[in-house]
């Protein structure tokens, strides 16, 4: 009885604490600008299930994609054993879909090799990240959060799985005794090779397989409050991110309404917009961009795939799509935490662009979609780099000198270069 | 396109040349070899000509929106005053920006970049490669512009109009949706790189070079610049020559 209850203490204040985290975010996105995303719904939906469900952007990379396979198939489908502990854990009861009979043993084996898979899959990973060191996995905005932050995530993972076998192990090796409580039921085609490793005592068994059941749940609990502050926050935000994702053709930028009010009234001074929308163009901060954008860089798992296309960091230029998202999910926690802290109109000086991100990696970007492309759950490292960009050059009027001769250019001679627009069909003449 | 209207004519098709195809000294050959293409197949065809103005994308990529929108709607005046359908463009930059971002501003045309209109009458049948250089069995890749690629879909098109040469098409390690881009998109064309530890362009001639190619092909006037340049730098302008996929077209015609 002591058990449940504590069991039923844990499991709601773990409950209560993640909701008030995922509030607390939930409210941070909201702070970003309105963009209507519920068009199409049907489209959305095929959308999130072919790229979050079915994983479709990730056989670009066949081995991550292989090794993430499992871990993700395992992550769904060992949930359903959550659901078994949930009760015996409440109810005091042992394994209580035993009943199921053959479905039963045959969900247990699944499970027992998802989580050697998985346990397998995170170690290949760490080796990947820790040995090999792949050069994907470094970059300046690596540093030692969040190396340390796939490395929990992964040391987690893989103490999970650990006891999820130990236990299954401990009680199969109890059924074979006859201990009582400990029903005939399962089947243990990983954990039976752990068997001959464990004490044959019947009470130390009963020890290991009741730590291993505690660790193993109270694990998931601590794990689920560890995601709001992690990368591994993309297990949950995958799935609405590439709902709301863009479904125009990536090279298609906005054309901002604001924008297009003054131009017609300068085109035509009898036009009336039908309504000034106040508020600056561009984004010199994160409120200035939009829920979306504030979405993605949640939804960021640092993999680094942007990065690794983007043509201004392989020439060695300062700009890194994923410090651009990481530096928005930074920026965004830290005014989250002002505003539980002094009060939504606190003002702390500082804005995304300049205090994160330098004019330097803005202007290093070609547009060329490729961060876009390579991103497993639709994120768009080159929409905020846009906005940022829009700010700096219409708020400030600040772009490279050489930009604004181009734009002048424009401006005069109707071409990116000084020359007469009366020139323009003499390519005509030429042969 | 003035002198259509004033004969009381309408053009089948809109030639939208760009900035690039009207100054660039090597994108006007370009520009010239399209309408070559175009008289071949005795396709109806008019263009701006001094009335044509920039579409205002490496306004709106350096993120003057105001500056493009201007653009745009002057523009747009300009297209519905004709008239215009159906647009071919030479510049997958400005294919782009008609295509996806006017609709929004009030201009709605059907968009073509050159290469499709290269693909469409090759299926047609009106366009063969015979009369002219012979391309066969030899060794093209070719460079995917990003605007035309990911930003569009479109690489199908341009690979069919070297696939009828008989050529041999051979593709680099990043190409259709994994290309890289040549450097020169988001107005980076018109101002120094930042600082860095190579330039875009030679990342991909370098890569372009693996392949052995004896031709470049590209469907893009700022690509076309920085690939020449990319080549010029590697010193290797005998052996390997740029060329957009209109010039192979003409030439395997012998336009």
């Amino acid at each position: 009885m002591v058990s449940q209850i504590l069991f039923l203490i844990l499991t709601l204040a773990a409950v209560a604490l993640f909701t008030v985290n995922f509030r607390k975010i939930t409210r941070n996105i909201r702070l970003g600008k309105d963009v209507d995303r519920s068009d199409q719904p049907q489209k959305r939906f095929m959308t999130m299930m072919r790229v979050a469900f079915g994983q479709s952007k990730m056989v670009v990379r066949p081995i991550p994609a292989f090794l993430h396979f499992f871990v993700y198939v395992g992550f769904v489908i060992i949930n359903i054993e959550v659901l078994e502990i949930m009760i015996d854990g409440l109810f005091g009861t042992h394994r209580i879909f035993h009943g199921l009979g053959g479905l039963y043993d045959f969900l247990i084996g699944s499970f027992e090799i998802l989580a050697l898979t998985v346990w397998l899959a995170c170690v290949a990973f760490m080796v990947r990240r820790n040995v090999m060191k792949l050069k994907r996995f470094s970059g300046i905005e690596m540093t030692a959060w969040p190396k340390s932050d796939a490395n929990y995530i992964l040391v987690t993972e893989i103490l999970l799985m650990t006891a999820f076998l130990l236990m299954n192990a401990a009680d199969a090796k109890l059924q074979t005794l006859g201990a009582t409580h400990y029903i005939s039921a399962g089947s243990f085609p990983v954990s039976q090779y752990l068997m001959d490793l464990l004490p044959n005592h019947e009470s130390a068994l009963i020890i290991l397989e009741r730590s291993c059941w505690w660790f193993h749940i109270a694990g998931i609990l601590a794990f689920l409050n560890y995601l709001p502050h992690s990368k591994h926050f993309h297990i949950l935000f995958a799935f609405p991110n590439t709902y709301f994702s863009n479904l125009e053709p990536i090279g298609e930028f906005t054309n901002m309404a604001s924008v297009t009010n003054e131009v017609k009234a300068m085109l035509d001074p009898s036009f009336i917009p039908a309504e000034t929308e106040p508020g600056k163009f561009g984004a010199k901060d994160v409120k200035d961009l939009s829920w979306v954008n504030l979405m993605n860089a949640y939804t960021c798992t640092e993999c680094g795939r942007c990065t690794s296309v983007c043509p201004a960091n392989i020439t060695g230029k300062l700009l890194s799509p994923r410090k651009i998202m990481m530096d928005t999910r930074d920026r965004i926690t830290e005014v989250g935490k002002n505003i539980d802290k002094h009060g939504a109109e606190h003002q702390d000086g500082k804005s995304l662009l300049d205090d994160y991100i330098t004019r330097e990696e803005i202007w290093a970007c070609t547009s060329c979609n490729a961060c876009v492309e390579a991103c497993p759950v639709n994120i768009d490292p080159l929409q905020i780099i846009m906005e940022l960009r829009r700010y700096a050059v219409m708020e400030e009027s600040q772009a490279p000198a050489s930009v604004n001769a181009m734009m002048g250019n424009i401006e005069n001679n109707q071409a990116p270069w000084k020359y007469s627009p009366a020139d323009r069909f003499n390519w005509a003449e030429g042969n | 396109m003035a002198e259509l209207m004033a004969a009381g004519e309408e053009p089948e098709i809109l030639f939208w040349v760009g900035c690039a195809g009207s100054y660039d000294e090597r994108a006007q050959k370009i520009t010239r070899d399209i309408c070559k293409i175009l008289h071949h197949v005795s396709m109806k065809y008019a263009v701006l000509g001094t009335e044509e103005s920039c579409t205002g994308d490496p306004a709106k990529r350096a993120g003057n929106e105001f500056l493009f929108q201007m653009q745009a709607m002057t523009n747009i005046e300009v297209l519905n005053a004709y008239n215009i359908k159906k647009i071919v463009t030479g510049c997958p930059h400005c294919f782009n920006t008609i295509k996806n971002e006017y609709p929004g501003l009030g201009g709605t045309y059907e968009v073509i970049h050159h290469t499709q209109l290269i693909q469409d009458l090759i299926n047609e049948g009106k366009l063969k490669a015979e009369g002219g250089e012979s391309f066969k069995g030899r060794k093209i890749t070719y460079h995917d512009p990003c605007y035309l690629g990911r930003a569009n879909g479109i690489y199908e098109a341009p690979r069919k109009a070297l696939e009828v040469l008989d050529a041999q098409l051979v593709e680099m390690k990043r190409c259709k949706s994994n290309g890289l881009c040549c450097g020169a998109g988001g107005a980076q064309m018109f101002k120094e790189p930042e600082k860095g530890n190579k330039d875009i362009n030679v990342e991909r001639i370098d890569e372009a070079l693996q392949t052995n190619p004896q031709v470049i092909a590209a469907g893009c006037p700022f690509c076309m610049t920085m690939l020449s340049d990319g080549i010029k730098l590697k010193d290797k302008e005998q052996e390997v020559k740029v060329m957009d996929i209109a010039e192979i077209t003409a030439r395997a015609n012998g336009l």
